[in-house]
């Protein structure tokens, strides 16, 4: 314990970039997401077409090997140098980018037709329904696959130390090799993990109980601090409660 | 009024007293299933039709046509005196785009039988939503209106309520309201009650009642309440496969009936508890 105690700043220090990592491979998954679900739940081929290219291209590349295209292969075909750690979350956002698509773009379809067709009956434009109706009612369905897309994308990022970015994994393979204690290096980092994750969860299932909220449906466990812990009703909109 | 009175294919013309809506010659197919069969008919400005006829006659078919919900598969709408469910191009008719089809279908508002209110706003949103945006009316005139509206239908103080804390019949009635903000000049009123627990139909339907009495809406309206259409609709068509059986004033439809499709149809509605 002792052992790791001493060496907190540096395990915080890679916890720092591996939440960074997380971070900005997610705001990058998730406009990628939401340009690409949205242009592939469009009536016209073209943008359907744009968006199954991108899915399937980024969807069917390891996350490791784009990053390693991008630190590596990148510089070589174009002459232009990405700071590591910003060619890792590139290549984060691109692979998980392309997941979150197909997550929007099922929550755009989801939505009933029935509130299409209310949209229709009240003359919106296309750009009205989905800022106005479909993506705030998509969102709440949305959200739970968000929420295990943040925690794969944050466990992939261990593979940036691999193109030498000094995550969290970077700092506990230092500590193996200048100190010999492997389990307890290791440790160190899993804990980390683990934190790291249960604050993204607690943050998802806020979100979620807020969209829940207003989309009217009152999860079951109802408020307060300790009903963020548990699951998040879906889709129960009874009626007489708010 | 016979439908052949007007040269329709030529588009009836910009005349004082013409239709605000004719159906000329419609026919809508789903698939092999033929829904409207050459279908002609037309409707005065201001005047309240009520469509009846057996469940899959293509009452509601015509609703969501002039809803621009359906696209007609052989022949014309024209809404006063201009085509609706096409454009012109050249010296012929298009099919409609879809900004064509927007510039027409403000004309025209409805309500669905399930209500179809945005559960992700509250009442006052899902009311002045549509007007600030489509419309660009400012924010505070839509609020005002929206509180007359809601006044009107009985809901003042539920302005704030989110739709799922609304019974039934409330939701249908901020529907209306919400169909109401968008100034249509017809409004279509798909089975409005028929969602709706016995004991909500009548606030719904009184509300219906007053807007017919106090405007000049046109209004198409598919109902199985027959009180409510003898009350307030100047005209009834009895629809049958895809035509219309029969069509008359409502005291010469419910009282003196002449087509035996007709009378059946009554007599089985009426059977129903209607």
């Amino acid at each position: 314990m002792e052992f790791l105690i001493e060496r907190l700043p540096l395990y915080l220090d890679g916890a720092w970039v591996t939440i960074q990592l997380t971070i900005g491979g997610s705001a990058l998954a998730f406009v990628l997401a939401m340009v690409f679900g949205t242009l592939g739940s469009m009536k016209h081929w073209l943008p359907r077409a744009v968006a199954t290219v991108y899915v399937e291209v980024f969807r069917g590349i390891a996350a490791l090997v784009l990053m390693f295209w991008m630190a590596y292969a990148l510089p070589v075909a174009t002459g232009f140098q990405l700071e590591d750690r910003f060619a890792a979350i590139v290549a984060l956002g691109l692979n998980v980018g392309a997941y979150g698509a197909e997550v929007v773009r099922a929550a755009i379809n989801a939505v009933p037709k029935a509130q299409v067709e209310a949209t229709v009956a009240l003359n919106m434009s296309w750009f009205q329904r989905t800022r106005l109706v479909v993506l705030p009612q998509a969102w709440a369905q949305m959200l739970p696959t968000f929420g295990n897309l943040v925690i794969e994308l944050m466990k992939a990022t261990a593979v940036a130390y691999l193109i030498g970015v000094a995550d969290l994994t970077a700092v506990a393979q230092q500590m193996r090799q200048g100190t010999g204690e492997t389990i307890i290096a290791f440790v160190g980092a899993l804990i980390l993990y683990y934190l790291i994750a249960q604050v993204l969860i607690s943050g998802m299932r806020l979100l979620e109980r807020r969209a829940n909220r207003r989309l009217g449906r009152t999860p079951s466990g109802g408020t307060g601090l300790s009903a963020l812990l548990k699951y998040p009703a879906v889709g129960g909109g009874s009626a007489g409660v708010g | 009024m016979p439908p052949s009175e007007t040269p329709l294919h030529e588009g009836p013309q910009g005349v004082e007293g013409q239709p605000l809506i004719v159906f000329d010659q419609v026919v809508k197919r789903f698939g092999d299933l033929t829904v409207l069969d050459h279908l002609d008919f037309q409707v005065d400005p201001g005047e309240r039709v009520t469509l009846i006829g057996p469940s899959g006659s293509g009452k509601t078919t015509i609703l969501r046509l002039l809803m621009t919900l359906e696209k007609v598969t052989e022949g014309h709408i024209w809404v006063d005196g201009e085509p609706f469910s096409h454009m012109p191009r050249g010296s012929g008719l298009a099919p409609a785009s879809e900004s064509y089809l927007r510039a027409k279908r403000r004309r025209v508002g409805m309500v669905f039988q399930q209500f179809n209110l945005f559960p992700n706003m509250t009442v006052r949103q899902n009311i002045t939503e549509a007007p600030i945006h489509v419309l660009g009316t400012p924010k505070d005139e839509a609020n005002q209106r929206a509180s007359d509206l809601l006044d009107l239908v009985g809901l003042g103080e539920k302005i704030d309520a989110h739709p799922t804390q609304l019974s039934g019949g409330q939701q249908q009635r901020v529907a209306i309201a919400r169909a109401l903000a968008m100034q249509p000049e017809i409004l279509l009123l798909d089975e409005v009650t028929s969602a709706l627990d016995p004991e909500l139909v009548a606030g719904v339907l009184d509300v219906l009642r007053e807007i017919a009495e106090t405007t000049d809406i046109t209004m198409l309206c598919v109902t199985h309440e027959m009180g409510f259409a003898r009350d307030v609709s100047h005209r009834v068509l009895m629809f049958d496969q895809g035509q219309i059986a029969e069509e008359g004033h409502p005291d010469q439809i419910f009282g003196d009936p002449r087509e035996e499709r007709t009378k059946s149809f009554l007599r089985s509605v009426l059977d129903n508890g209607d």
